[in-house]
């Protein structure tokens, strides 16, 4: 195969996409260097691509620079992340952090994400570890690759390095016209010398490019409508595939006819076990197949809404005895409070529903999908179709969204197995009922909170949360006998991660139980937190807020409320404040205005961290006032957008965030923890409002303010 | 059967009375209009249709015969952007990103109508469109930066 490439131009999938031959990170790497390198520069640092690299080299290793980057010989730099881009803005603030070190602009970065073959193992993007634990590595690998340039162009130019500094894609002498391309020091090859550990990194004091709001990488792409999600992907010869569902959880199918079905032109069914899938030439044909399957089903087995909580609670295992000591002292102390609350199961409703596009061919199936665990996948089909791992190549394009909703990814397997049946590439696109109904939820759970206060302070503090989850479940304040416990329980529903998962739901209970506390002492609840605090982050955080909000200024009125709550999650700090009003007479509540102050370590993008901090904010609004996931008879009842209903423009309050730099210390993600305090907050000045103490989520499910508590 | 879309005209399969939304993506690959939801609810869909913000997901092909269909393809005008896209692009505004094609026909054609809309009537004009991501203030504010700019004309 021989390729010419135009030395300026990027690479595009077809450059390297040859369907003969299928592709490698190695051709890849040739693709990259334009052409074949001929000798080893030094054989401990680089090895040319082509020549000497042979089939068992393992690629890539994480230890090495040029698993994660690559300079190509026209200077292109290409990153590898296995992290994906599903709107939290990490190809921007991934390309900022590699840009700086090597002193480039950051669109001239080139980012591969998710993709199997190209980029290191990566157990998923979930749980806020990008910026924390990726950034650093290529960061580190940056500053690796700069010194390398710069003992190259040392013996280059025949300049001490000390002298060199890098510029725009040049190493070049200061105060001289003496300079060297990227490209040309580095003839396109791996980069194999390990990560030194020790190599500076450049402090964030001086960054120019990090720390700074660059736009959006790609942004003019989706501005345009030319972005092409995994929905929107088109293969040649394409056909449409679709999957027999169950009209009710656990239904049993009992009788099916197909023949309808299989008369329509151009459609063809696929029957494997209890899977029964079709593809047609059109979506519609596709969609008017599956309807013309001619089926009947048993009866569902789900229990009724009503006795969830119950059924939680009865069915959970776990947790260990509490101490005699800790029951005295509550039975012993002058101010007790005892409170159960309980968490629906809420949707996490991605724009884009799950869609992927399968190709199964000789043997070998490519898989492009819309997961947040692209290597997740590879290993579920490597299970599902008994195959090596080197005959999958599973891609996640740049996706409409996730918020922990898209860890699974059902259609990439759907997909595969119809396309391997079909012999045609297969795209699965998945309804929006479908989303609702065969995705997973964030779990509902019970938490049951008991507390009481000695001499002013809270001397215990026991807490037990049935099947939302652990996360978030540590009480922050100092002083207190504890008992904490998570209980699993068994979900009638499908359950899996949600943005921040159940600190939601632990530090609702835990900031309205410690701001009841605060209200029977008849204390200011911002004071009384900061007197059982040591934690200087939290505090600094929640001082910023209330300065932004004048808590304690304002001058009472009636049906107005102030509340407040703060909570740490995942390394990020956060104090949400709100202003509220509950008009008497109709009860509906108005969210006037809200301030969150955020801290997370050093800030990469300010603006991408403050648009984070808002999603954050006005989609936890939804699961705290009226997101549930409403059931009977076994089915969904509000399996749809009409039915079931998310945050809207008219549901946006006056905002304000304030966001606090630590340039002293490491960033941590902030796609999570930010949603912790909107709930609490919230439910906390609807009590000061007007005396009503709210312990479900969502609060406000009939959409008024109940008269009592 | 004919159809206009951004300006040219298109011979289209009409078979099966299709949405104007499988149209647009699956028979003539303009996928930069989105299904999000099928039942109009989200917004995401939604393209001018003689220059109302309609949702196409519910819009039968049948129904758009002889009327002039401009999609987010169709805003780009000799390579310069609406100005819509234009403000959007410059305040970095969106996330995902798979709301913004809907949201930039509804607020092309708001700004159209009112092209001094106040926030108010930012808010309850583009209420139809779901950003999940909840860039919202930051498409509010956008958007005011324009209306305000025509204001102060």
């Amino acid at each position: 195969m021989s390729i010419k490439r135009d030395k300026n131009a990027s690479p595009t999938l077809s450059d390297f996409k040859s369907p003969d031959e299928g592709m490698s990170r190695r051709k890849f790497f040739k693709l990259m260097g334009a052409g074949v390198a001929t000798y080893v520069l030094l054989s401990d640092v680089f090895v040319s691509s082509a020549a000497t690299v042979d089939d068992k080299f393992e690629f890539p290793d994480k230890d090495l620079v040029s698993s994660w980057i690559h300079i190509s010989e026209a200077g292109i730099i290409t990153v590898f992340t296995g992290k994906v881009e599903i709107g939290q803005n990490i190809r921007t603030s991934l390309s900022q952090v590699v840009a700086e070190e090597l002193s480039v602009a950051p669109q001239k970065i080139k980012m591969i994400m998710g993709d199997t073959l190209l980029t290191p193992y990566d157990r998923g993007t979930y749980g806020s570890l990008t910026t924390l634990q990726i950034s650093p590595i290529l960061r580190l690998a940056a500053a690796n690759l700069r010194e390398i340039l710069l003992e190259e162009a040392e013996k280059v130019l025949g300049i001490s390095s000390s002298k060199l500094q890098l510029k725009d894609g040049k190493v070049l002498e200061v105060g001289s016209a003496n300079s060297v391309d990227f490209g040309d020091l580095l003839e396109g090859k791996q980069v194999l010398r390990k990560i030194n550990k020790e190599t500076a990194t450049i402090a964030p004091a001086r960054w120019k490019v990090a720390g700074h709001s660059i736009p959006k990488i790609n942004g003019r792409d989706f501005i345009t409508g030319s972005h092409k999600y995994v929905s929107d992907m088109v293969l040649p010869n394409m056909v449409y595939g679709k999957v027999l569902r169950p009209p009710a959880y656990g239904a049993k199918l009992l009788r099916i006819e197909t023949k309808k079905a299989e008369d329509i032109p151009g459609t063809m069914l696929v029957s494997e076990g209890d899977f029964i899938g079709l593809v047609a030439d059109s979506p519609g044909k596709a969609a008017m197949a599956l309807a013309s399957i001619d089926c009947s089903w048993g009866p569902g087995t789900l229990l009724e809404r009503s006795e969830l909580f119950e059924h939680l609670v009865k069915n959970s295992k776990g947790g260990k005895p509490k101490s005699k000591s800790l029951e005295v002292s509550y039975e012993g102390a002058p101010l007790r409070i005892s409170q159960r609350f309980e968490i629906d199961y809420i949707a996490h409703v991605p724009l884009e529903t799950r869609a992927a596009l399968a190709n199964w061919k000789d043997g070998k199936v490519e898989v492009w999908a819309g997961t947040q665990r692209p290597f997740g996948l590879h290993e579920d089909l490597a299970k599902e179709f008994d195959l090596s791992l080197d005959k999958i190549h599973v891609h996640v394009p740049d996706t409409g969204s996730g918020y922990g909703g898209k860890q699974s990814s059902e259609v990439g397997i759907e997909a595969a197995k119809l396309s391997k049946a079909v012999g045609r590439p297969v795209k699965v696109c998945w309804t929006r009922e479908e989303e609702f109904k065969w995705a997973y939820f964030r779990p509902a759970g019970v938490i049951e909170v008991k507390a009481s206060v000695n001499n002013g302070k809270i001397n215990t503090w026991e807490f037990h949360n049935y099947n939302s989850g652990s996360a978030g479940i540590d009480f922050p304040y100092s002083g207190a006998e504890e008992h904490v416990a998570f209980h699993r329980s068994s979900s009638p529903l499908r359950q899996g991660s949600y943005r921040a998962l159940s600190s939601t739901a632990n530090i609702f209970a835990i900031e309205s139980i410690v701001n009841d506390l605060a209200g029977d002492l008849k204390l200011d609840p911002l004071q009384f937190r900061i007197a059982h605090l040591d934690k200087p982050r939290l505090i600094d955080v929640i001082k910023a807020g209330a300065e932004a909000f004048d808590w304690g200024k304002e001058k009472r009125q009636p049906d107005i409320g102030y509340g407040m709550a703060c909570g740490t999650v995942k390394g990020g700090f956060v104090a949400t404040f709100v202003e509220v009003e509950v008009e008497n007479k109709s009860r509906k509540l108005n969210v006037r205005r809200v301030v969150t102050a955020f801290e997370c370590g050093v800030i990469i993008n300010p603006r991408h961290l403050k648009s984070q901090v808002i999603g954050c904010v006005l989609q936890g609004l939804g699961g705290a006032l009226f997101e549930a996931v409403d059931f009977n008879d076994a089915k969904l009842t509000n399996p749809g957008l009409s039915s079931y209903r998310v945050p809207r423009f008219s549901d946006v309050p006056e905002m304000k965030v304030v966001l606090l730099n630590r340039e002293d210390l490491p960033s941590s993600g902030a796609g999570e923890a930010p949603i912790v305090c909107i709930a609490p907050a919230l439910r906390n000045a609807i009590h000061d409002a007007c005396g009503v103490k709210l312990h479900k989520l969502p609060m406000l499910p009939s959409g008024v303010v109940p008269e009592h508590t | 059967m004919k159809v206009s879309i951004n300006g040219k005209e298109y011979l289209v399969e009409a078979a099966g009375n299709p949405s104007l939304l499988e149209v647009l993506r699956d028979q003539l690959n303009l996928t930069g209009t989105k299904y999000g939801c099928g039942e109009g609810a989200c917004g995401a869909c939604k393209v001018l249709i003689n220059d109302t913000p309609l949702p196409a997901c519910i819009t039968p092909l049948t129904s758009v015969v002889g009327k002039k269909i401009v999609t987010i393809e169709g805003l780009e005008r000799q390579g310069e952007l609406h100005p819509v896209q234009k403000v959007f692009l410059d305040e970095d505004v969106f996330q995902c990103g798979f709301c913004a094609s809907g949201m930039i026909i509804s607020a092309v054609a708001l700004l159209e109508r009112k092209p001094e809309a106040g926030v108010q009537e930012l808010i309850s004009g583009l209420n139809g469109n779901i950003c999940r991501c909840c860039t919202y203030p930051a498409i509010i504010d956008a958007l005011s930066k324009l209306s305000q700019k025509k204001a102060e004309q």
